[in-house]
Order: C-alpha cells, then structure tokens, then sequence
C-alpha cells in the first residue's frame, strides 16, 4: 500500500516536472520520474500479503499432486508485473537515451535547450 | 499564471483519475487464477523455477519479441540522431592510473558476471534484460577509463543481428517442431532436471540471444552519446 501511494506521488511528481518545467532535460528528468512511479504502481499491484518473490526454490513449499505434478503451496508475489515492470526499465532506458539523443540534437541545431525557442513545441 | 495554473488542473487532473483505484485498493491474500496458472505452469510443463522468466520467454514471449524490436528501433533513433563526427566536445583528460587499472581488472568480471546473470535466468533473479544491461555497463566503464577506447562497430552490429535472428529463429523452430501453436515454446529441448543449469528447453539459449542483443544495442548507446570518432550503422 505505501509503495503504491509512493508511486502515485512520484507520478505526479514526474507530470508536474515535464509541464512546469522549460529546460530540455529537466522534462527528461520528469519522464524518468514517471517513469519510476509508474514501475512501483505496476509491482504494488502484484504484490500478495506476506509473500515472496516468484521463484520456487528451497524457501517456497512445494507439495506432490495425486497426479505427479508439483503443487505450490507457499505464497509468491504475483509474476506477471514483475514480468512487465522487468521490460518496462529496459524500454524506458532505451526511450531516455532517445530523448536526451533528440536533445543533444536540437542543442546543435538551435543552440538551446530552453523549449521556449521551440516555439512550436509549448509554451 | 495561466500556464501554472493549467499545470496545476493537469496534476490534479491525474490525481483524481487514481484517487478510486487507490481508494478500492487492498492488497490481496491470494493469487487470482492467471497467475496461480501460470506459477502451476511453470513448475510443471516447463520445469522453470523462475516464474517471471517463464512469463517473459515463453507465455508472453511474443511480447518480449516485440519490446526488443522497440528497444532496437530506439538504438537506431540514437545512432540517427547523433552522428558522432560532429561530436567533437571539449578536450577530454586522461584517466589516472588507478582507474585505468581498476577498470581493467574489473571489466571482464563484469562481462563474465553479466553473462552469468543472463544464463541462469530461469534458475536466479534477472535474466537477458539485466544481464545485457550489465554488460553495458562494464563497456561504459571502459569508455569512461579510456578516453581513446574504440568499440568495434562491426563486432557490435553482427553480434546485434546474429543475437536477434537467432532468438526469432528459436521461436520458428519450435513452430516446425511442435506444431502449429508452439511459436517460441521452448519445449523442443530436453526439459532436464528441476534447477540444473540445463533445463527448462530452450529458455537459457533464448534469454542468451536477448542478453547479447541488449548489451550490445546499449553498448551501441553509450558509444554513440560519447562523442569523437565516427559511427556507421
């Protein structure tokens, strides 16, 4: 519960920079923030009571189905936003060195990285 | 003020959109039926202790597919955007002694530790992601030791491609090994024993595939956000 309420505040945190702010990397800096707040969402959600992370190992009960199968017993963390959360950081990597490559790039061009030379962009 | 006071609407705006979801929120006791399925799966059909890898490779593993090519078409948007002979940048000085040295004892072990993380994927936390990014990380190091470093551009791009085709074609060779709807199941090699390195079919040499894939592609990021030189990709 407190990490979910984390990661909302980081979310507005995050949105707030990207619109307040009128440095290039600044924004950036936002996106990352929501970003990471978004990441923390994501893995609250999952997260079962008392439970642990989704590997069967020595640490997780496992018991013997009348069939043959393995059945788990004890209690693990749902897989499935971990799962995402686990490609979600490396794309959001990936999309931040593309933005701060698109703001090196206008800083060559236009020779600033205030947005308010953009004109087209915000204002 | 108008502007401020649009800013303020929007984050309110935002904050009142999750205010129910936090408001209903419990955490819950128990796993719903996807994913105890799923966990029930894992252990079973494909004898993979890490549940999350199981997710990634295989049930989802169309999606991963996919969130590589995102992660390959924003390498390419950074290699575009920056071409590195305008780069020239101030003059950079010279390393001192003990971080030459440090960085290279430490490179390799942090390939090597890269490479194991990538591995053992479906037995230890992490996985191809993490362990790519590790590896980028030792060649960040590398660049920031040796100002005059000069990644080989053609090892990284045949690395890239050959990493990439290989996972699809892990993927199309389930597809003509087990039927019609097996696309990327892993299950055309021995499942072998429950947490031996061996095991669990195909997922280790898919997850190696998206390992060398990643921390190539990112060691191409770095390089290109370093400026000096010239790049052709």
């Amino acid at each position: 519960m407190l990490v979910l309420i984390c990661g909302i505040l980081l979310m507005l945190a995050g949105i707030w920079t990207m619109l307040a702010k009128k440095n290039l990397i600044r924004i950036i800096i936002g996106f990352s923030i929501l970003d990471t707040g978004t990441h923390l969402l994501i893995v609250a959600i999952g997260y079962v009571k008392n439970a642990t992370a989704p590997i069967i190992d020595a640490g997780v009960k496992l018991a013997a189905a009348p069939n043959g199968d393995k059945l788990v017993l004890g209690k693990v963390v749902d897989p499935v936003p971990s799962a995402l959360v686990l490609t979600a950081i490396v794309i959001g990597l990936a999309v931040t060195a593309l933005m701060l490559a698109y703001a090196v790039r206008l800083h060559k061009t236009r020779g600033s990285v205030n947005i308010d030379d953009y004109e087209e962009q915000k204002w | 003020m108008i502007k401020q006071l649009l800013t303020v609407l929007a984050v309110i705006g935002v904050a009142w959109l999750l205010w129910p979801f936090l408001k209903e929120f419990r955490t819950p006791a128990s796993l719903n039926p996807l994913a105890t399925d799923y966990i029930q799966g894992s252990v079973n059909d494909l004898n993979m202790p890490n549940v999350v890898t199981a997710v990634v490779v295989t049930y989802r593993g169309l999606d991963t597919l996919g969130e590589v090519t995102v992660l390959f078409l924003a390498t390419a948007g950074v290699g575009f955007l920056i071409r590195r002979r305008e780069l020239s940048g101030a003059k950079k000085r010279h390393a001192t002694e003990i971080l030459k040295t440090g960085a290279t004892f430490l490179a390799p072990l942090i390939v090597m530790f890269g490479a194991y993380i990538f591995i053992h994927g479906h037995l230890t936390p992490g996985g191809g992601f993490q362990g790519g990014v590790v590896i980028a990380s030792a060649m960040l190091l590398l660049a920031l030791a040796f100002t005059d470093f000069e990644f080989s551009h053609r090892l990284l791009s045949w690395l890239e491609s050959l990493s990439g085709l290989a996972y699809v074609a892990l993927g199309l060779l389930g597809l003509v090994l087990l039927g019609v709807d097996a696309f990327l199941d892993p299950r055309f090699l021995p499942l072998g024993r429950w947490l031996h390195l061996f095991s669990s079919g195909a997922v280790p040499l898919i997850y190696s595939c998206i390992g060398i894939k990643v921390g190539s592609e990112l060691s191409v990021v770095i390089d290109s956000l370093r400026g000096k030189g010239d790049t052709e990709c």
